[in-house]
């Protein structure tokens, strides 16, 4: 094994923990706050996917652009959700909004599927985001890089807003204690329905992110999904920090599974949860339940 | 959050199910109605519907009287499915033998995953199941005897008792309504049960259960046993049926359809399930002929249920009746 090898799993494995970290980040912030599980948090990473593919098709708007238009087009579509349907489900047992989800899941990706057939479709990275950089250590696909870097930005912009801000506290009020927070005057359905909104369009960021280096697909999303549900019970969705975390490291174990024991790439973060419910039921950041 | 907490379990939706003897004669109706159909209808068709109906009875043993959503039974369905498959048309076992290894693959692999998932409760399970499930689905598509994406074809029907031929649709299908009656009879025998009573009061009040002195993890997991080993004789009926065993068996999209099933029928209901089961089956045929997004229509029907009619079919029934008894 090269160790220039080495490098290069190791790289694709940190970027690919870089969509495990944003897409579970946006789990626990929803959960967090609404007691959801959010099931179609894969199909509107899709979906940004997929609406960054149509400006640049249809309104001829590149990469940059898409990366501030589709997340607030996700996060409207999550707000119009959150309003519809999600909203009516607030007090019961949380499987019933994972199961509204899932049915979501189904009919987006369904409608995606019944137009684009189950092949990519390529979405071509920026010029300015092609080639390699060349790190010291190792050279890099540029692109890796950034996503990477880009990554790493949102989710301690979002830690930060949670944790520093006085926008966060409202939320770690209303989370704690939903009907006291209202009696000091903080609009919290409001503030729920944001929540859902802002959680869904860190996954339009990370779908436009992906598009270039996955092809848009209509099931890019849930192939994706059910390996960061894996990253969540292991990491426990109470910590915000510990879904960062945890993504990274397990993109990173990955990366070196493909490189020691290739076959088995697909299968380890599952190993893994396995193994830390065995030894740690809460998973590594959470509390017990 | 606390609020949450407090909120009735999936299950408690649903109206305590009547206890005491089924009423006989609408079993015996039942079972000439099933004897007839093959004679009207296409008999595969309508023993897919009966595998499906068997399949969300199983998940429904575990979701409405044990309370937890398990999203990954596709794996015990697909398990069974192989093994039978595999046992069948590579080792030329007899039909019964591989149908019994296909119910113990399955039920082993329930005692796998459920002691992991029964470790953590709700939401939880349900993601820890659909992981290990989805784990088991890149293992079957990597390991050679499951023939990847082309799936154990020409699985060989073979003979009951070693004398009546399963080529023969008809026997076939009296043969699979026999064996699927049997489980019908055996979940609702495990609900109606000491057993059964005590699986409903850990859903309804775990702490209870606890402090009575009851070892709930282990009724969870004998429980979960039993709803996979009963998934894996629907599976493994199913290669015989169809002749194929093949990865579809054992997506997540395949264990989304048979918590629809239970959902669309009635969660925690005896006969919900099985109505569910059998609607969806002639609603995925209906659709696969028209040209409609099967998917689609599969998730708005998902989503009506959660949002209008949480009871399921027969749970409204049910509680209507209860309503205009009151």
């Amino acid at each position: 094994m090269s160790y220039q090898a080495l490098m290069a799993q190791l790289a694709i494995g940190v970027s690919n923990g870089a969509f495990y970290a944003m897409l579970s980040l946006g789990l626990a912030v929803i959960f967090g706050m609404l007691n959801v599980v959010n099931f179609a948090h894969g199909a509107l990473f899709m979906l940004g996917a997929f609406v960054a593919l149509f400006l640049k098709l249809k309104l001829g708007l590149g990469y940059f652009p898409a990366l501030l238009i589709v997340p607030i087009v996700v996060g409207l579509v999550g707000v119009l959700i959150d309003l519809t349907m999600l909203k009516r489900l607030r007090g019961l047992d949380p499987l019933y909004s994972l199961l509204l989800t899932f049915g979501i899941t189904l009919v987006l990706e369904g409608i995606f599927r019944y137009f684009y057939g189950s092949s990519g479709v390529p979405y071509s990275a920026p010029d300015e985001l092609v080639g390699a950089v060349d790190l010291g250590f190792m050279i890099m696909p540029l692109y890796r890089f950034w996503v990477i870097v880009a990554s790493a930005v949102v989710c301690f912009g979002t830690w930060y807003a949670i944790e520093r801000t006085r926008l966060g506290a409202y939320l770690r009020a209303a989370t704690e204690n939903a009907t006291l927070t209202q009696a000091f005057g903080i609009n919290v359905p409001v503030l729920l329905t944001l929540t859902y909104g802002l959680g869904v369009g860190l996954a339009g960021f990370a779908g436009v992110l992906a598009a270039p280096i996955y092809q848009v697909n209509p099931l890019m999303g849930s192939n994706l999904i059910i390996v960061v549900f894996a990253v969540v019970v292991i990491g426990g969705m109470g910590s915000i920090l510990g879904a960062i975390v945890s993504g990274f490291a397990l993109g990173i174990l990955e990366g070196l599974t493909k490189v020691f024991y290739p076959e088995a790439s697909n299968i380890v973060v599952f190993v893994v949860m396995a193994i830390v419910l065995l030894v740690k039921p809460a998973g590594l950041f959470g509390r017990a339940t | 959050m606390s609020k949450v907490e407090n909120a009735p379990p999936v299950a408690a939706v649903s109206p305590s199910t009547r206890t005491g003897r089924a009423p006989l004669l609408w079993v015996a109706l039942g079972i000439v109605v099933l004897l007839l159909l093959p004679h009207v209808l296409y008999p595969v068709f309508v023993m897919k519907a009966l595998i499906a109906a068997l399949f969300a009875c199983a998940f429904n043993l575990m979701l409405g009287y044990g309370g937890l959503l398990s999203f990954g039974h596709a794996a015990f369905f697909g398990t069974a499915a192989y093994a039978m498959a595999h046992s069948t048309k590579v080792w030329g076992w007899p039909f019964e033998a591989g149908l019994l290894l296909g119910v113990i693959a399955a039920g082993f692999m329930g005692v796998v995953i459920g002691v992991l998932a029964i470790r953590r409760q709700g939401i939880y399970f349900a993601m820890i199941t659909l992981a290990l499930s989805q784990m088991l689905y890149f293992v079957y598509l990597q390991t050679p005897f499951t023939h990847g994406e082309d799936g154990i074809q020409g699985v060989p029907r073979g003979r009951v008792l070693g004398v009546f031929d399963l080529g023969d649709s008809m026997i076939m299908y009296h043969t699979l309504l026999l064996i699927v009656l049997c489980g019908f009879w055996l979940i609702w025998r495990a609900v109606h049960s000491p057993f059964g009573q005590v699986l409903k009061a850990i859903r309804d009040n775990e702490p209870r259960a606890i402090s009575l002195g009851y070892n709930v993890d282990r009724y969870k997991l004998l429980a979960f046993i039993l709803s996979a080993a009963l998934s894996g004789l629907a599976g493994a009926l199913n290669a015989v049926v169809f002749q194929l065993a093949s990865l579809n068996d054992t997506t997540w999209q395949h264990s989304g359809e048979v918590i629809l099933m239970t959902l669309l029928g009635g969660v925690g209901t005896i006969l919900g399930p099985a109505v569910g089961g059998v609607l969806v089956v002639t609603l995925q045929n209906y659709l696969a002929a028209s040209g409609l997004p099967v998917d689609v229509v599969i998730g708005l029907i998902f989503i009506a249920c959660v949002l209008v009619f949480r009871r399921g079919l027969i749970g409204e029934l049910l509680a209507w009746r209860e309503k205009k008894k009151s």
